[in-house]
């Protein structure tokens, strides 16, 4: 046997939890428990996760690196791969090959504020650094998650937005979009920029990470910028679509960079030397 | 590198060819077939024809089929059983009857397979492949060699390369590599000593068109240039230039399924398709043509330069006599020179 870079970790669904019609978060275990003991990665990185039969899909790995054991991901029903994950039952055997890509330089922002921004689906790559930073709590300053989804019911991590909330070392506000709201929703209404604006979080010492859909992350980005955050302090993670996650199938390049080795993670001074072709 | 330079008299190939044979290596060599000369395994030296100016495909396909088994699965009751791709498969392999274009072609995919993550299986094939190329007495206006860096009779990429000495003339062998050594040493007698000094006379005249490196500079001005939509305006996104193209390497991964059991394949696709690029949900980085022809073009001659400091274009001219609606690379490359930004 050569180092097949194609080869997947085979991986036990240990847990399926539903978030949302149709998210699903599957915890997944290492089956051969050497694979597990050599895996490494580290918030941002993301993966190839297949169904045999069906084909591979990418995701990021939604735990925190702090987590050991196991890891998790959280994805949308949407397209062949993914229907087949969501078939898979706990016990099913997967496929996982990674982890690949850059990271959020988490070592890079003690004793810096921490401002989280994301929309529906896009809150998972973000859990991973929320829990790899509430893990080690003392090294930052504030945490300040803002968190939106179309409806109530799109909302995913019901119970950890519910921990979130108890706990005094965070400030979650929570948000859906108008008419989202239930008769019992007792967040914000309104698209995430707009919430930005109205809590106006201070842009001193202050880290920003947004992860959302592009309409999102378009209107929050100026929003940042009018409270006077940094091209350098703002964070994201970039998608488009992958087949290898290492740099050779070809297609997920924004201009010389490939999302999969010089991503996902990007700030917005580098974005902003990007060509628009993400 | 080795270079050791040697004569074979034009008799004696089919004598090589014939030694190789019996060394028990599977050889690959430019066959007509239903008026297409192609990279075909073959035994037999008489239907080889290392006359032609262009095969129709590249010779890539011995290093990089167009599709490639990954690995197989079997779904039981216990589960499923993974077994991953098994390198004792892949047979040593001699390329002959190459021409430099395409020697050089190989070399270009192992810097795309090997940028940081190992391409175990390409450097499988690659290891196992020995290249005889043989350098061109003739090129055709599609020819572009000399402006993507090599030429007529370039070395780079063979293992011995073979010059004709003028139209029925003796062969000049260039011994270039360990694996080029090895075939010397098996067919002793039929290498002789040398006093040919110059092959060059021997060659194709193909004149530089333009300079790659200015080139390069102009396309990181023009990203947002007017000519990508003026180009493509004819192309209809066919793939067919990544096709025949010897150094496009952009693949997709798809699961082949048969009831319980299956396979994992990697197999060729192109920059060209409109799904190439497309997201689950709809939104596509590169929505249109002219976008996808942009990148083609950027992809061998600025990004692959900049990131992997090998151009992503050997000149051999395939894409242009492939094309359908008769889109010419090299025109193409030419006026972007004049392009405005």
């Amino acid at each position: 046997m050569t180092d097949n870079i194609y080869m997947p970790f085979p991986m036990k669904i240990e847990k399926v939890i539903f978030e949302a019609p149709g998210v699903k978060t599957f915890r997944l275990k290492f089956m051969n428990e050497d694979d597990g003991n050599k895996f490494n990665f580290k918030a941002g990185q993301f993966g190839e996760y297949s169904v045999y039969g069906a084909g591979e899909s990418t995701f990021c790995i939604a735990s925190s690196p702090t987590r050991k054991g196991y890891i998790e991901c959280t994805f949308r029903q949407t397209g062949k791969v993914t229907n087949a994950l969501s078939d898979c039952e706990e016990g099913s055997v997967i496929g996982f090959r990674g982890p690949y890509g850059n990271i959020f330089p988490i070592d890079e922002w003690k004793d810096r504020n921490l401002l989280f921004i994301a929309g529906g689906i896009a809150l998972p790559p973000m859990r991973c650094v929320i829990w790899n930073v509430l893990d080690l709590r003392e090294n930052f300053r504030d945490v300040t998650i803002i968190y939106g989804a179309r409806s109530v019911k799109d909302l995913v991590y019901k119970h950890e937005l519910e921990e979130w909330k108890e706990r005094r070392d965070i400030q979650l506000i929570t948000t859906v979009d108008p008419g989202g709201e239930s008769p019992d929703w007792k967040g914000e209404i309104g698209f995430v920029p707009t919430i930005v604006e109205k809590i106006a979080p201070s842009s001193k010492d202050t880290i920003a990470i947004v992860c959302g859909p592009p309409v999102m992350i378009k209107y929050t980005f100026p929003v940042l910028a009018r409270l006077g955050f940094a091209d350098d302090d703002i964070y994201t993670t970039l998608e488009n679509r992958m087949k290898c996650g290492f740099g050779k199938c070809g297609r997920c390049n924004v201009g010389k960079y490939y999302v999969c080795k010089d991503g996902p993670v990007f700030t917005l001074a580098q974005l902003k030397d990007l060509p628009d072709e993400y | 590198m080795i270079i050791d330079k040697w004569l074979i008299s034009k008799d004696s190939l089919e004598k090589l060819f014939n030694v190789l044979k019996k060394d028990s290596k599977k050889i690959y060599a430019p066959v007509g077939r239903n008026g297409k000369i192609s990279f075909r395994e073959t035994d037999r030296f008489g239907e080889i024809d290392t006359g032609y100016i262009q095969t129709a495909q590249s010779s890539k396909e011995v290093v990089f089929p167009r599709t490639e088994k990954i690995l197989d699965y079997n779904k039981n009751k216990d589960g499923v059983s993974v077994k991953g791709f098994d390198p004792g498969s892949i047979p040593e392999v001699v390329l002959w009857g190459v021409r430099p274009c395409d020697a050089m072609g190989i070399w270009k995919l192992s810097a795309i397979f090997n940028w940081d993550f190992k391409d175990e299986i390409f450097n499988t094939r690659l290891s196992r492949v020995t290249v005889v190329g043989f350098s061109c007495a003739r090129a055709d206006e599609y020819c572009f060699c000399t402006s993507a860096g090599g030429g007529p009779g370039n070395t780079e990429g063979s293992d011995i390369l073979l010059t004709q000495l003028g139209e029925n003339g003796d062969y000049l062998a260039e011994i270039l590599t360990e694996k080029g050594s090895a075939i010397v040493t098996i067919a002793s007698e039929l290498f002789r000593e040398n006093t040919v000094l110059n092959k060059e006379q021997f060659l194709a005249d193909v004149p530089v068109r333009f300079d790659r490196e200015e080139l390069r500079v102009k396309l990181e001005k023009i990203f947002e240039s007017g000519c990508w939509t003026k180009q493509s305006l004819r192309c209809l996104g066919c793939g067919a230039c990544a096709y025949v193209c010897p150094t496009c390497a952009c693949f997709d991964i798809q699961d082949e399924a048969h009831g319980g059991s299956g396979m994992r394949v990697r197999c060729w696709d192109s920059c060209g398709f409109s799904l190439f690029t497309l997201h689950t949900s709809g939104h596509n980085p590169r929505e249109v043509q002219s976008q996808r022809w942009r990148q083609r073009i950027m992809h061998k001659f600025s990004y692959m330069p900049d990131r992997l400091s090998v151009y992503g274009c050997t000149g051999c001219g395939r894409c242009s006599r492939a094309c359908p609606a008769d889109m010419n690379m090299l025109e193409h490359l030419i006026s972007i020179q004049e392009a405005e930004a």
